[in-house]
């Protein structure tokens, strides 16, 4: 890459031995130039990103304690950690929960997602401001969101309870977040209300670059509504899609405020998931070890999906 | 030639801005004589003890800078500065973790400036002692027990429990349409573990031996209270917070809850409360509860003559006259006995936690620094069976497995 870029417009062709002394010195400042320009971007992404997974991953391997920080010693102790994340009772209830967790609410935001966006796709009066009111979950800082969440799900005086025994769709309070039946699904539905945002605005612009003179040309063959839609809308929105759904899954993999704010992983661990756990581990038990172990298996899980998702990038680039 | 040139300069003013944001990090250090205090008070509390920092510093011939910190994000600060050789001079703990920072070995023992906790009860000296040294010492103490809506006992013909026989049946009586008996925290955190301890240990119970009858009957009384329906079934998501709010709102008769919520009682209007230690197993049987309360810590900073001050700081924090200011200002009780008496007789709510605190326990006084692992298998036990998911035999039995 340097050497295109260091190129002159008289130095092309010439072998870089034969150039006269002045012009090798200007060669070099500009590549030192060139470096100077690439250096903050890659101290950027070492630091940022490099150092952090690097670390992560290493003290996955560590008896990594509050006694590490003063000392700065981590007894390497294999595959220790890892042993007994798996071998713990909650390690199967975790990595359930977050499998649920994810595709229940990418499910549903999706879902919901593309049927908003669809529907904004026809303009009609103030389509523009309702469509902007509908970002407002996404704006809302997750705590306080999920604060307000709290108070609408409560058991005895909450307004979802209250409203549904008033119109008489229950004769009992729902146990929304305190019954280890409900309240995963009470988690995902809050988690559903926060991505439906981020699923709207993605496709919706999506369904914009889609050309109308197709939906013109399908109509004249017979295409409307339904079979315009699996047609026509369906397989242009794919590469989008793709984006989505695997932008989607990262975010919701790593999902911790949501949960910590409603329920803080329970009740009886019925809401812990992978990153929840990650978190008591190493925050509240100051087993940094372990809970690196379990964030690492988390850090694969996401792995896995970026490669998809950049494999699907490229797919949409190419077509 | 000159493209070139302007573009070295721009990349050499872009490193230059990173170089200086990284030299900010050194602006935190104080100079010789500035003791730094890194302590856990909320808005309200921080300018009595500000003003109590002042006097002592002063004493002590130093100037004090006090940073105070979400107490939650205590322990995170303290690590990374524990790392980067850049604790505090002095620096408060919640009591709970002081063991844990000392077995580290970033605290210096109080033994060296002559701080022995002498006057001090029983468990702050636990609290602070981490293998036969004392390392954190408490100037104010709390606990929990048992709040009540006076005008509802009255109404209902009743004396606040004693027993825990008395607790299930006041709690059930005091149920109406709109109220429930008692509300108190079983959340999924160490708030609810801290709730259900008084339990435990008045029945004789420990956290070393999780699955014994004692903490099984503890368990079960607890969990009748909900099965009762004397107490909602949120009480598995309720904060110490939450449930004061409850109670302030009249939803609950009875709470269990501890005196830092007085001043918040206290502004209540038309609220007449008041506060029993918590019942006990049977007539006569000792209440034991947990300790609460921060502890003052004097960090080894590597400096031996500021830690010689810090010492000597602490120990004048922590005198008696200072203690009555901080407990009258915080809803909190004086730590040295002879100073709580003289609490009690000024402010009578005071009173019950007074006698409580004196034979309360230390979290960490059996496990030491594997108290947070067995803290995590209590509440998980109490979530289990106030669900429903397991009886309280079994929810018990379950985490005693678990290592």
């Amino acid at each position: 890459m340097t050497t295109t870029l260091a190129a002159g417009p008289t130095g092309a062709s010439a072998p870089p031995r034969s150039a006269p002394p002045t012009r090798r010195r200007a060669r070099r400042r500009e590549l030192t130039a060139q470096w100077l320009f690439l250096v903050p971007a890659i101290a950027y992404v070492l630091v940022f990103f490099g150092y952090p997974i690097v670390k992560n991953l290493v003290m996955g391997f560590q008896d990594y304690s509050v006694r590490t920080f003063v000392t700065g010693e981590a007894p390497w102790v294999g595959l220790a950690n890892y042993a007994e994340v798996v071998s713990s009772g909650i390690f199967q209830t975790t990595v359930v929960n977050t499998v649920l967790f994810t595709l229940g609410s990418i499910a549903g935001q999706f879902v919901i997602g593309l049927l908003f966006a669809l529907f904004f796709k026809r303009r009609f009066p103030l389509s523009n401001v309702l469509r902007s009111l509908l970002l407002l979950p996404w704006l809302l800082p997750m705590i306080a969101g999920s604060a307000v969440w709290r108070w609408i799900l409560d058991q005895d005086g909450g307004i979802l309870n209250q409203t549904l025994q008033g119109v008489g769709i229950i004769d009992d309070p729902v146990r929304w977040l305190t019954s280890p039946d409900i309240a995963l699904v009470a988690v995902i539905l809050v988690n559903v209300w926060v991505g439906i945002p981020f699923n709207m605005t993605l496709l919706y612009s999506g369904l914009q670059n889609i050309p109308d003179e197709l939906y013109e040309a399908g109509a004249l063959d017979g295409a409307t509504g339904w079979k315009a839609f699996r047609h026509i809308t369906w397989p242009s929105l794919r590469p989008v899609v793709n984006v989505v759904l695997v932008l989607g899954v990262i975010y919701t993999l790593k999902v911790l405020d949501i949960i910590l704010g409603l329920t803080g992983g329970g009740p009886a661990n019925a809401t812990q998931t992978l990153a929840t756990d990650s978190y008591r581990r190493s925050f509240q038990e100051f087993s940094f070890g372990t809970g690196a172990a379990v964030s690492n298996v988390l850090i694969v899980i996401s792995l896995v999906f970026a490669v998809v998702y950049l494999r699907a990038n490229r797919r949409a680039e190419d077509e | 030639m000159r493209r070139t040139h302007t573009a070295v300069g721009a990349a050499s003013a872009a490193a230059a801005v990173v170089l200086s944001l990284s030299a900010c990090a050194d602006q935190g250090r104080a100079d010789a004589d500035t003791l730094v205090v890194t302590d856990t008070m909320s808005a309200t509390s921080a300018p009595i003890y500000e003003e109590i920092y002042d006097a002592c510093a002063a004493e002590v011939g130093m100037q004090v800078r006090a940073n105070h910190v979400a107490g939650s994000g205590l322990i995170a600060t303290v690590l990374q500065q524990a790392s980067s050789r850049t604790l505090p001079d002095v620096l408060m703990l919640d009591n709970p973790d002081v063991q844990q920072i000392a077995s580290s070995g970033a605290l210096s023992p109080l033994g060296d400036y002559g701080i022995t906790g002498d006057g001090f009860p029983q468990g702050v000296i636990d609290a602070g002692t981490y293998d036969g040294a004392l390392y954190g010492i408490a100037p104010v103490v709390n606990s929990i027990g048992l709040f009540y809506d006076a005008e509802a006992l009255t109404e209902a013909g009743l004396e606040p429990p004693q027993t825990w026989e008395q607790l299930r049946a006041a709690a059930a009586e005091l149920t109406t349409e709109d109220r429930y008996g008692i509300a108190f925290s079983a959340t999924n955190s160490f708030e609810g573990t801290w709730q259900l301890l008084p339990f435990l240990w008045s029945n004789g119970a420990t956290e070393g031996d999780l699955d014994s009858p004692e903490a099984v009957q503890a368990l079960e009384l607890v969990d009748a209270l909900v099965a009762d329906g004397s107490a909602s079934a949120s009480v598995v998501n309720w904060s110490q917070n939450d449930v004061n709010d409850q109670f302030l709102a009249g939803n609950a008769a009875m709470m269990v809850n501890g005196p830092w919520n007085m001043p918040s009682l206290e502004a209540a209007e038309g609220l007449e409360y008041d506060s029993v230690p918590l019942p006990v197993p049977a007539p006569g049987d000792t209440l034991v509860a947990p300790l609460g309360g921060e502890a003052f810590t004097v960090p080894d900073t590597g400096d031996p003559d500021k830690m010689a001050r810090a010492g000597e700081f602490v120990d004048c924090v922590v005198g008696g006259e200072n203690q009555l200011t901080m407990a009258t200002g915080r809803g909190a009780v004086p730590a040295d006995s002879a100073v709580a008496a003289e609490a009690a007789r000024t402010n009578p709510t005071v009173a019950t936690f007074v006698d409580t605190v004196q034979t309360a326990r230390a979290r960490t006084a059996l496990l030491g620094p594997d108290w947070p692992r067995a803290a995590t298998q209590i509440y998980t036990a109490e979530q289990l069976a106030l669900t429903d998911t397991e009886s309280p035999a079994e929810a018990l039995e379950r985490v005693a497995g678990q290592d």
